[in-house]
């Protein structure tokens, strides 16, 4: 038996099925997302003033990676353009560098959040908060001590050593700043527990995250074993390029709507 | 005509008269466990889903002893209940307040998620959609399978969740946080396998299944709809299917990343959904706060609405074609019940917010959802309407689907319009977490949509097996069915008036005396409603012996029995694997039953007339 519409397209709908399937998918995923961006938008209303920080994340491999995905797009298109145009060592090149975009992305995501989970931050009772290095044998259970690893962090963190009345005129970069552990009412290094923020930020980066594994399973199955079909059903095999394709321009779109609202806002 | 289409015409031509067995036989394991055929896949969902219906119905049967008979030992069931949940969730066989709310947060739970919808949308959406547009099957066969197994392993994660160290969860099947934040943690209790965690997972993976149905259901109509099936010929079951699948795309996702994020505050220890300053047995809790539980209400609210017609629309579909194919008429008004389940669907998005007129919120959106749930009451007044003149002059044949399909008009007619006080803020307010709440969706769900189902399995029964069911057992099932349905709901309404809240666990009793005075005269309404769905328990026996037992000693019920002019019934019986013999070719719309001049009192959809027929 075979299911109409599987290759060609229906003639009244203009589409074939797996075409209208994966808008449908798609539709769904803007939904899913949209959940999280509301998530995202509520709690930020809802902050404590001045406690959802700004710009906290460091910008340059977020850059990168949106050039990467950006980058990862084009190949994309332009390998699938190639095998409906019959040139099958394009279409290996293009898809195989949008695989290789999506590794990148992983690594420099990794590579991120390796860095996040090693700044540490403590809100102090009055709700300011230092951001900065741990310094681990200055840390036991009477006193926290931090690099402050942000203009801001630093002049809040002199100001909290002001008000203790200590050494407020010691200077340099590399100022280490002491905080007594019962003024701290939050101390823990940049996990998803840390702040509502970084709960927004590791969800939704981490289920984009899976997206683009996900996606990028997909792509190298067709850039390898499963580009077979080109030689035996090159139609479907397009259309198959097609709609992997549909997905991962989705999954490029969520990263531009991500990076704004994580990094810049 | 499309090239695959003659292929797949070519290969049934020649199995004309052997239908029933393939051309090439499937192994028993391909055929009937991870069959990717639409009608093996549709029972599979259907008997799963009654099982779920039966568990889901059990779990409220015991819970309705701790009602009536509170703080007693229940008998016979609560040794069970001791001796595989534990003494501290049953000592001595009496129902402890955890498992009470454990018992009433996976009724509702299994109730929905696991039984209504699964049995209505796809159970009956697999096994009669495809072959009411003309199709082979489903547009993608493996995808429906994988909706199956994913349902089935949710199912699975919610009943195992059950003996996990401190019991299923217990915060409602609407999970409310901080409540569901703060359940199921402590010592002894694992960081996944406990009862709130693994509800949650069990959701994403039911919400996973509904999504992969959803867009099958979806392409099928849009793509697979039969030679001349235009979309006003199609019967109104598929557009209610097709409105249906788009609520569960739609509505469910913003609940999977609701889930997500559940499980994060759960695991990951985050604040999504805890507010700041939570105090939990004494101490600050934890976390960093700063989440928003609103959040979650408007999240699950989001898909809670929409899944309430989720959960009638498959209903109202079948009830539709039992109704027209009884009375022997057309649908009375069939393009205004088009355009009005179209619009219900739409609208279905802008209402969620009146289950939480409690919440504080500004008058203007109190307003703004008042004024939607109002207005969406109107097409949901025309559909119901439009069956009813239906019934007008036909001459009615009373079979076992037709009698649940007329029940459920005034069932859901009370159960609708109970909701028009709640649709209003003032009104609500008394009204809410009452049993009048219980009553009202009851009404819609168990008398309404059940019945409806019930309607569909006798309908449907003898195009999935061959055989009819028996008419005799039939009678007896519906009417003490149908009786004892109000006995337990009625009260409700009383109940609720007084002010007796949804969630008492003992029933409102304390040592003794009522928990609160103006209570008291509608509380003994209690054993009366316990009693009835206990007898309900054992009216439902005709019904389970009556499905099983047909499978083999049932009437042969020959291709349609009924009757029927859509093309569901226009295919052999059991219909084979690719389900049309010839593909079909559609000339009419779905309801032509005693059409004047034609010696027959029906004319199917695909009947091509010659030229002097046709005058
Ligand atoms: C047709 C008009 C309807 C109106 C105006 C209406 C209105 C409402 C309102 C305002 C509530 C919230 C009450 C509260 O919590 O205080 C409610 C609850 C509910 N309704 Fe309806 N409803 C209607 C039809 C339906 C239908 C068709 C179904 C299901 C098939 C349904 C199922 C439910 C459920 C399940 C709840 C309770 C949810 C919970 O709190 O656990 N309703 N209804
Ligand atoms: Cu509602």
């Amino acid at each position: 038996m075979q299911i109409p519409y599987e290759v060609e397209a229906r003639p009244d709908t203009g589409l074939y099925n797996a075409k209208l399937g994966i808008w449908l998918f798609l539709a769904s995923e803007v939904m899913l997302f949209g959940g999280l961006f509301s998530a995202y938008i509520f709690l930020r209303i809802g902050a404590e003033p001045g406690l959802w920080p700004h710009q906290i994340l460091e910008l340059g491999p977020a850059f990168a990676n949106t050039m990467v995905l950006i980058i990862s797009s084009v190949t994309m298109v332009m390998g699938w353009a190639s095998a409906k145009l019959g040139e099958y060592k394009k279409f290996k090149i293009f898809t195989g560098i949008t695989v290789l975009c999506a590794l990148a992305f992983v690594g420099i995501k990794s590579y991120e959040y390796h860095g996040d989970f090693n700044r540490y931050g403590v809100i102090l009772a009055d709700k300011t908060q230092v951001t900065g290095e741990l310094v681990k044998d200055k840390t036991n259970d009477r006193q926290i001590t931090l690099i402050p690893d942000a203009k801001q962090s630093t002049e809040l963190g002199r100001e909290y050593l002001k008000k203790q009345g200590e050494g407020a005129e010691k200077s340099g970069e590399e100022q280490e700043l002491a905080f007594d552990r019962k003024d701290v009412v939050w101390f823990s290094n940049f996990v998803p527990s840390y702040s509502t923020f970084f709960s927004v930020y590791f969800t939704m980066t981490g289920l984009h995250a899976l997206h683009v594994i996900g996606g990028a399973v997909v792509i190298f199955y067709l850039w390898g074993p499963g580009s077979r079909m080109y030689f035996t059903d090159r139609k479907h095999f397009v259309n198959r390029l097609e709609v992997a394709g549909l997905f991962w321009h989705f999954v490029e779109l969520v990263w531009i709507f991500l990076f704004p609202v994580l990094y810049l806002l | 005509m499309n090239a695959n289409v003659e292929k797949a015409l070519e290969t049934h031509g020649e199995g004309h008269h052997e239908h029933g067995h393939d051309h090439h036989e499937l192994s028993f394991w391909r055929k009937y466990v991870f069959s990717t055929d639409h009608k093996m896949i549709g029972i599979q969902y259907g008997i799963t889903a009654l099982l779920f219906l039966l568990f889901g119905f059990s779990l409220m049967g015991l819970m309705r002893w701790q009602l009536a008979y509170p703080d007693t030992t229940i008998p016979f069931f609560g040794k069970i209940l001791t001796a595989v949940l534990g003494e501290h969730m049953a000592p001595k066989g009496v129902m402890s307040a955890d498992l009470y709310n454990s018992f009433g947060a996976m009724h509702g739970t299994i109730m929905v998620f696991l039984g209504i919808v699964p049995l209505g949308f796809a159970a009956f959406g697999n096994f009669v959609m495809p072959l009411q547009v003309g199709a082979p099957d489903m547009a993608f066969p493996r995808l429906n399978m994988a909706s199956y197994w994913s349902y089935l392993a949710g199912g699975i994660v919610m009943l195992i969740s059950f003996v996990v160290p401190g019991g299923a969860a217990k915060s409602g099947w609407t999970s409310y946080p901080p409540l569901a934040g703060i359940a199921d943690v402590g010592p002894n209790i694992h960081i996944i396998f406990n009862g709130q965690t693994l509800w949650i997972i069990g959701m994403v993976l039911l919400i996973s299944s509904s999504l992969l149905g959803s867009v099958n259901v979806i392409a099928t109509v849009v793509q697979l709809r039969a030679k001349g099936m235009t979309w006003m010929r199609l019967p109104f079951f598929v557009w209610a299917q097709f409105v249906t699948a788009f609520l569960l795309l739609l509505a469910f996702p913003p609940l999977e990343a609701a889930g997500v994020m559940q499980l994060m505050d759960r695991v990951a220890g985050t604040s999504f959904f805890m507010p700041s300053g939570l105090v939990v047995n004494g101490q600050g809790w934890h976390g960093s706060g700063g989440g928003s539980p609103l959040l979650w209400q408007h999240l699950f609210w989001f898909l809670g609405h929409p899944e309430v017609y989720v959960m009638i629309l498959p209903g109202l579909g079948i009830v539709a074609e039992v109704l027209a194919n009884n009375a022997r008429k057309p649908l009375w008004g069939y393009r205004s019940m088009v355009w009005a389940v179209l619009v219900l669907g739409f609208l279905s998005f802008l209402v969620w917010a009146h289950h939480m007129y409690l919440t504080g919120m500004d008058t203007k959106v109190s307003a703004f959802f008042q004024t939607t749930t109002i207005i969406i009451s109107v097409p949901s007044v025309i559909i119901l309407t439009c069956l009813i003149i239906s019934l007008y002059g036909g001459s009615i044949r009373f079979n076992t689907p037709m009698l649940f399909a007329i029940a459920f008009l005034p069932m859901f007619g009370i159960g609708g319009l109970t909701g028009i006080p709640l649709a209003f803020n003032a009104t609500d307010v008394p009204l809410h977490d009452t049993y009048y709440i219980i009553g009202h969706f009851h009404y819609v769900v168990a008398p309404g949509t059940l019945f409806a189902l019930f309607a569909g399995v006798y309908f449907w029964y003898p195009k999935a097996t061959g055989r009819m069911m028996s008419e005799f057992w039939g009678h007896v099932h519906f009417w003490p069915t149908f009786i004892l349905m109000n006995c337990i709901f009625m009260p409700m309404f009383l109940q609720g008036f007084a002010g007796v809240h949804r969630r008492w666990y003992s029933g409102g009793i304390v040592n003794g005396d009522a928990l609160f005075e103006v209570t008291q005269h509608v509380l003994h309404w209690n054993t009366f409603m316990s009693w009835a769905s206990w007898l309900l328990a054992v009216a439902q026996i005709p019904f389970i012996l009556n499905f099983f037992l047909a499978w083999k000693y049932g009437h042969k019920s020959g291709d349609n029995p009924w009757h029927a002019t859509t093309l569901d019934w226009q295919t052999p019986t059991p219909p084979p694997h690719g389900n049309f013999t010839v593909q079909p070719e559609v000339y009419r719309g779905p309801y032509e039953y005693s059409v004047p001049g034609y010696p027959e009192d029906y004319l199917p959809q695909d009947k091509k007339l010659d030229q002097k027929e046709a005058k």
